[in-house]
């Protein structure tokens, strides 16, 4: 089994420095790229690879890139590293921030190569302090090895990188709202259309990826479409890397071909639950996705099946409920994340979200009411995608309309009990 | 034209219209907080959701909000979908959680967008059961009120305010459910347009303060069109009263003129109807010559007239009527203007200019499709600040055109600043020091006056041969000059502002002739002047001597007896020409409705009504003529207004008794039959018999409460209301309820829209043109009809001599006009008075900011502590203009400098 | 920053307060950053997080200063800084401490953690102890959910903490 994207990375030893990395096979696709392919052709293996986003939307990628305005001559344009990674339950990413920096700024420097991109940033998290020195040694080693700045490699072909870091909110990996943070403003997020592509980072043309997904660029370049296609089985190409966290054996990141079923990560890899745990539920893809529950062990974790499941395979790291954990205390802890997270730009996030938080927090006190499950579900109803502003709300209500689906005797045993069953599990509320 | 269908109803519709704004056009009362129609869309309330389907087959259909939809033909959609409205309803119980609901306390209670919108949703039970969070208010100086509490986050406040308005000191700080707008800590708000936050907040966040000092429910005042009296630009204002007290000045939209805004002199400056220095009844001065105290005002009268050589001084800020009125009463060859010779000078060149049919002048709508702006020594923000703001729309209007190519639609507001950035069309201003619209020019010229009168001549040299290039130009003026005549003949839509703030004619003439030049590359150029007061366009085109001639007519001795129409003559010209005119004057009668300097000068003083009190037509600086009407009959019979105490001063002149003058209709049928440039005047509103179905237009809402109860305390019975003889207009409740001709709307109101919102019904288009057309008629000619040629240079050098600097008046927003300054609220606001100087000069004074220094000018000395400024070139030195201690001066002036010695 | 006594008539002294002004080191950091975006205000975060590098927090008067120097209003700038929760507009301790509250700490147990340093420190959240040591900062997933529960102090990462485990790593923290 290929693992193109962690074949270099070991948690024993420090990440591969430029040399050893160009030893493996390192910059080889940039070297390929800038020799012998145009920008659309590169676009054109993207896109027929049929990569697709790995922050969670899933969209393919090299599609994404063909809305870039390619004939406007000298115009400036963007392209963005989104290592924002802050989705509760996911850290992926951090993986290969900090496991392999240089596959990283190559897949980057062959995407800006695609669009004509001449400025690329990497907008890290701030919490990722290790990532960020490692990142920054990268480019500079990359820097003095011509890959970056002007004319690289003699191909007349510039491009500058830079790292930021933010400095807080959820909303920044939100592509627009990153824009925004990277402008110096609020970040809140823009409308789309115009989508970024036309209208991004200060008003030009801009791509933002995802790091996994810029990560696959060097070896789809060396490999081809169909080789990356044929990496995994089912129906969405590639490998993907997955997680599981919670009370499992094993829990762990492991990079496995796209569709491995969700028995093959919570029984194979993750090792089963821990003694005296049982299963409950999972999110399947961070925060903001909707709970699988025992029936759907067999799915395929693409993002066809799992939407076909009723969820979404988001950023692909599952987050497991246990028998001995609260659902609503589990609930009201990520609508408390999402309320506090929401950026205060629309009504129904800014002020729908903390009055879930507010109902959840009185159902752990055993101060809930009949008609406060009726409450829920009636956020859950409206906070849909296209009535908020941003995906986030509507993120926010998957856990929350699934839990209420899934474990609602759990709910009313609050309201009836006039307590929550399981507070002895956890701290005082 | 597209057509949609909406509710299975078929309509027509503009194909890229914003939906929701279609839909208000449509008479949908579909609920919106962010949007408005002068600022776009930015999708955050998501408030004005409807649902959309595929085609007619689709019965699921999706929500979408309105404001970020475009029309397009063929679409399907419903505004009465029970999704939709549960969606809608829900909405506002979103923006009520926190919400204080102390709607019986506030100042926006009953005429409150966000009651309004709560109603129309049908959201009536609470079901939040949480506390609410709760904020501090802040101090934000005089004009506004804040109160944090009842905000529904709708962000609109900092979109007006950072976005449209340019200001820098109000924004949004936090996230999530705890965000909060105001400043950074509490101060004064500094933008000229914060008042339009107490529109433009859909609830009772920012309010008028000065209301608040004299609160009455905004239905329960009596009111009445009216024009601002505060500077050239004659914004469209609705002025309200109640128990004898003018409460509160509002914007009355006009599409042509100042849209839905105003400035805060305009919204604040109209407390000086109420103020303890109004003239209240006739007073006669003992000790003058002829005139015995024990003799009644009638005698005095007969006494005054029975005079020889009696002169008549008009005002620019006194109404048509009025100054025709006097005119009438002397005789045109006794009438002058009122106003100095400089002034009368520069306007008959402005005159000339914009009457010719060479040269087009825009109107405030005009000044926004600008695409290059070139302010040639005038500061709009302080000298005509509502100039200012339709400018800050004009810079934005190139880069606009860049977001059409990538088909962002002209109404998404958000898109668009995302896309622009910071980009900006092109502006050059030349002005002795930096004004705040420098923050968006793409040059700036510092200069003396004289030689921003030379640049002008300069960029006309590269625009025409017809004018030669000026001496004294150095070089890299010549080439800014080049450099601007190259971008303004590629302008599709070039404008020159310029106006009278510096007094210099050089100005004058240069931007006439930019103007004039750049018209033969560009139908579209136009050229704006910018004159000092409300209805100083009205006095000019009067062609009457300015006051000067009658300061030595005086000398002469051929002035017996002078009357001053709503002047201050000490505002007009040096102190001791002044006082020598009064000097040689044996009487002297003035009308005003103030007490000045002037007024301390009559043996005849003659309390006479302000806007607010009279009926009147003004002509702005575009040349459109306006009718202000009376908003009450002022208790005080001693006061009325002047045209009618002139006309009928006409008995004690002529002996006889004058014909009865029903109406100011009348006077100005008059007037144009006098003078036919003022036609078409009388036809700017209705004439006073003008009925519909046989009523009146009501000035009181029909929610108008406690008139039977309000003369309790004098009469038992209701009195009979005061009859209006001289307009359509009643002072009553009664009358027609429908929507009246645009000149003669009192009020916005419609069902479930009580608050200003309630302009979408006015309106043929929402933001567009009010019913049958906005109000006014612009009286300057479109067809070439002068030979006009060219300006000369003014010969004329008015260079300092040695020892003696130039004195160039600052006009400021607050301040400088005579009668806001009678308003608290804006008379904090004033600057303190200073002297202006710069580096090198200051250097050579060995003064440091703050010192004083002294000035003499014109026999005048003045001890004012300095403001040093970088840019202000040496011999320059500059003087806040009009400031009420620092009168009585003649501009152009210069004057010298001294120390004072410890 | 200038104020202005008046002491008498005429008599004025003017007093410079240089406190709160950039020092040069951080505006040679800022200028770095203005120099690599197009729009000097896009720097202003940069800004923010240089200063507060330096100084610990951004006061009222930093934040002026900053503003001042972006040839921003402070109120724009106050706009930018509130909204992100990393810029700290109040007083903070000399360590941070950033413990992770999101989902999988959640299950895992923070708030037994959150209990003991509550106990400890005799704090909560937000707050900072009356020795100026330690403020303690509820934090979003630290994106280390394989090794929850975890905190940050400082810049320093800890995961899979055990209330035993924590009283050692605070005493690494002066």
């Amino acid at each position: 089994m290929e693992t193109p994207l962690t074949q270099h990375i070991s948690a024993s030893r420090p990440p591969l420095n430029l040399r050893d990395y160009e030893q493996v096979g390192g910059y080889q696709a940039l070297r390929k790229v800038l020799k012998s392919m145009n920008p659309s052709e590169v676009t054109k293996t993207v896109q027929e690879s049929d990569l697709k986003g790995r922050g969670g939307a899933g969209f393919n990628t090299g599609m994404k890139w063909s809305f870039v305005p390619m004939n406007d001559g000298e115009m400036t344009k963007y392209l963005i590293a989104n290592a924002d990674e802050m989705e509760p339950g996911t850290f992926k990413d951090r993986l290969l921030l900090e496991g392999n920096p240089h596959q990283l700024l190559e897949g980057m420097i062959i995407s800006a190569f695609a669009i004509q991109a001449n400025i690329s940033y990497i907008f890290l998290r701030w919490a990722y302090k290790k990532a960020a020195r490692l990142v920054r040694h990268a480019m500079d080693e990359a820097y003095a090895a011509g890959y970056l700045g002007r004319n690289i490699l003699d191909s007349g072909y510039n491009l500058e990188m830079y790292l930021h870091t933010g400095v807080g909110r959820y909303i920044c990996g939100e592509e627009t709202a990153l824009l925004n943070a990277l402008e110096g403003k609020r970040a809140t997020p823009r409308t789309k259309p115009p989508f970024p592509q036309v209208s991004g980072l200060f008003g030009k043309p801009t791509i933002v990826n995802n790091v996994e997904t810029l990560c696959n660029i060097p070896h789809i370049v060396n490999n081809g479409a169909d080789w990356f296609k044929g990496l995994s089985p089912g129906s969405d190409a590639g490998t993907k890397l997955y997680g599981v966290s919670g009370r499992v054996n094993n829990p762990g990141l492991w990079e496995l071909p796209m569709g491995t079923t969700m028995r093959e990560l919570i029984e194979g890899r993750a090792g089963g639950m821990k003694e005296g745990y049982k299963f409950r539920g999972a999110l399947p893809g961070g925060a903001s996705t909707d709970f699988l529950v025992d029936q759907h062990f067999d799915i395929k974790m693409d993002f066809k099946s799992v939407a076909a499941a009723g969820s979404r395979l988001g950023t692909g790291t599952m987050i497991v409920l246990d028998d001995r954990t609260c659902p609503v205390g589990f609930v009201h802890n990520l609508e408390h994340f999402f309320a506090q997270e929401s950026c205060g730009w629309c009504t129904p996030c800014r002020e729908g979200l903390p009055w879930t938080e507010k109902i959840l927090l009185s159902l752990e006190r055993g101060e809930g009411r009949p008609e406060d499950l009726k409450l829920l579900a009636l956020h859950t109803q409206f906070l849909g995608p296209g009535n908020t502003f941003c995906a986030l709300a509507p993120g926010a209500m998957e856990p929350l309309q699934s839990a209420l689906k899934y474990f609602r005797e759990d709910f009313e045993r609050h309201i009836n009990e006039k307590k929550c069953p399981w507070a002895k599990d956890h701290g005082t509320h | 034209m597209a057509h949609i269908n909406i509710d299975k109803k078929s309509y027509e519709a503009k194909e890229g219209k914003n939906l929701l704004e279609t839909c208000l056009t449509l008479g949908f009362n579909l609920p919106y907080f962010c949007w408005h129609p002068a600022m776009g869309s930015v999708g955050a309330c998501r408030q004005c959701a409807v649902k959309l389907f595929k085609d007619e087959n689709d019965t699921q259909g999706r929500l979408v909000m309105a404001c970020m939809e475009s029309i397009r033909d063929g679409m399907f959609l419903s505004v009465d979908d029970p999704v939709a409205k549960a969606f809608r309803s829900q909405n506002i119980e979103w923006l009520m959680t926190n919400h204080p609901h102390d709607c019986a306390v506030c100042d926006e209670g009953g005429s409150c967008h966000l009651q309004d919108m709560t109603v129309m949703t049908g959201h009536a039970y609470r079901r939040f059961e949480f506390k609410k969070r709760t904020y501090k208010n802040q101090y934000l100086g005089p004009f506004i009120n804040h109160e944090m509490n009842r905000c529904i986050q709708c962000y609109r406040c900092v979109r007006f305010y950072k976005d449209y308005a340019g200001g820098k000191d109000l924004d949004v700080f936090g996230a999530h459910n705890h965000v909060y707008f105001g400043r950074e800590s509490d101060g004064v708000l500094e933008n000229e347009f914060s008042g339009n936050l107490a529109e433009i907040c859909p609830t009772g966040v920012f309010t008028d303060k000065t209301l608040k000092d004299h609160y009455t429910r905004k239905w329960d005042m009596t009111m009445a069109p009216s024009i601002c009296q505060h500077c050239s630009v004659g914004c469209n204002v609705i002025a309200g009263e109640r128990y004898g007290k003018l409460r509160q000045i509002t914007s009355r939209f006009n599409s042509e003129v100042n849209g839905y805004f105003i400035c805060d002199r305009g919204r604040f400056g109209y407390e000086f109807v109420n103020s303890i220095t109004r003239v209240q009844q006739p007073l006669i001065r003992r000790e003058m010559v002829g005139f015995d105290e024990k003799r009644n005002l009638y005698d005095n009268l007969k006494t005054f007239f029975g005079n020889q050589n009696i002169i008549g001084i008009g005002s620019p800020r006194a109404s048509l009527e009025a100054n025709f009125a006097l005119r009438q009463l002397v005789g045109e060859e006794h009438f002058y203007q009122g106003i100095s010779e400089n002034q009368a000078g520069l306007l008959r060149i402005i005159l000339e200019t914009l009457n010719s049919g060479k040269i087009h002048t825009p109107s405030l709508k005009e000044m926004e499709q600008a695409d290059a702006v070139l302010i040639l020594g005038e500061d709009p923000t302080n000298a005509a600040p509502r100039i200012a703001l339709a400018l800050r729309q004009a810079v934005r209007r190139k880069p606009l055109e860049h977001a059409q190519q990538i088909k962002i639609p002209a109404w998404h507001d958000a898109a668009l600043r995302e896309f622009i950035q910071e980009e900006n069309g092109d502006m050059f201003i030349a002005f002795p020091i930096e004004t705040k619209l420098d923050e968006l020019s793409t040059d700036t010229i510092f200069s003396s006056p004289e030689e921003i009168a030379r640049f002008g001549f300069a960029i006309t040299s590269y625009l025409t041969n017809d004018v030669s290039k000026p001496e004294g130009c150095d070089e890299t003026m010549m080439k800014r000059a080049q450099h601007i005549a190259e971008i303004f003949k590629n302008a599709e839509h070039p404008l020159i502002i310029s106006g009278t703030s510096l007094c210099h004619e050089g100005i004058i003439r240069a931007a006439c002739n930019i103007a004039l030049a750049l018209r033969l590359h560009k139908e579209t150029a136009s050229l704006s002047m910018i004159v000092p007061e409300c209805n100083s366009m009205g006095l000019a085109m009067m062609q009457a001597p300015a006051l000067d001639k009658a300061f030595e007519r005086a000398e002469q001795g051929k002035v017996n007896a002078a009357i001053i129409l709503e002047n201050d003559l000490y505002t007009r010209n040096s102190k001791t020409a002044v006082d020598n005119f009064f000097d040689s004057c044996q009487h002297v009668m003035v009308l005003d409705h103030l007490h000045h300097a002037t007024t301390s000068r009559a043996s005849l003083l003659i309390p006479v009504s302000t806007f607010a009190e009279g009926d009147g037509t003004m002509v702005s600086n575009e040349g459109r003529a306006q009718r202000f009407f009376q908003v009450f009959m002022p208790k005080n019979e001693n006061i009325r207004e002047s045209w009618l105490w002139l006309d009928e001063f006409k008995q004690f002149k002529n002996g006889v008794n004058p014909q009865k003058l029903n109406e100011s209709a009348n006077l100005i049928e008059e007037l144009v039959k006098a003078m036919q440039q003022f036609k078409g005047a009388e036809t700017v509103s209705p004439p006073s018999d003008f009925r519909i179905n046989g009523q009146k237009i009501p000035r009181e809402p029909h929610r108008y409460s406690g008139r039977t109860a309000m003369l309790a305390n004098v009469a038992v019975s209701e009195p009979k209301p005061p009859q209006d003889e001289d307009s359509p207009l009643s002072f009553t409740m009664e009358g027609y309820r429908g929507i009246p001709p645009a000149p003669l709307i009192p009020f916005f109101w419609s069902p479930g829209w009580n608050s200003v919102q309630s302009i979408n019904k006015y309106q043929i288009e929402v933001g567009g043109p009010l019913h049958g057309g906005d109000p006014g008629k612009r009286l300057f000619t479109e067809e070439k009809i002068s030979n006009l040629d060219f300006w000369e240079m003014p010969a004329q050098d008015f260079s300092p001599a040695a020892g003696e600097v130039e004195i160039v008046p600052l006009t400021h927003i607050f301040g400088s006009e005579v009668l806001s300054v009678y308003s608290a609220a804006i008379a904090e606001r004033a600057p303190r008075p200073y002297l202006m100087i710069g580096e090198k000069d200051a250097g050579d004074f060995d003064v440091a900011e703050h010192a004083l220094l002294r000035v003499k000018i014109q026999n005048q000395s003045f001890d004012l502590p300095v403001r040093i400024k970088k840019e202000l070139q040496p011999g320059l030195v500059a003087i806040p203009f009009n400031l009420p201690s620092m009168t009585g001066i003649g501009w152009p002036a210069k004057g010298t400098l001294s120390k004072i010695k410890p | 920053m200038f104020w202005q006594i008046s002491i008498g008539e005429n008599v004025q002294v003017r007093l410079l307060f240089v406190l709160n002004m950039l020092t040069a080191e951080e505006i040679t950091e800022i200028d770095h950053e203005i120099a690599l975006v197009p729009i000097r205000r896009a720097a202003c975060i940069e800004a923010l997080k240089i200063v507060q590098q330096h100084r610990g927090w951004i006061s009222d008067e930093s934040l002026r200063a900053i503003a001042e120097y972006m040839q921003m209003s402070p109120e724009e700038l106050d706009s930018v800084a509130t909204f992100y929760n990393l810029v700290f507009r109040k007083p903070v301790g000399r360590n941070i401490i950033l413990l992770c509250d999101s989902i999988t700490c959640y299950v895992m147990g923070y708030e037994k953690l959150y209990e003991h340093l509550k106990a400890k420190l005799r704090i909560s959240f937000g707050e900072t102890t009356a020795d100026g040591r330690f403020t303690l900062l509820p934090n979003a997933c630290l994106g280390t959910c394989d090794h929850a529960p975890a905190l940050m102090i400082n810049n320093e990462l800890y995961r899979n903490v055990t209330r035993e485990d924590l009283d050692g790593i605070l005493d690494g923290y002066k």
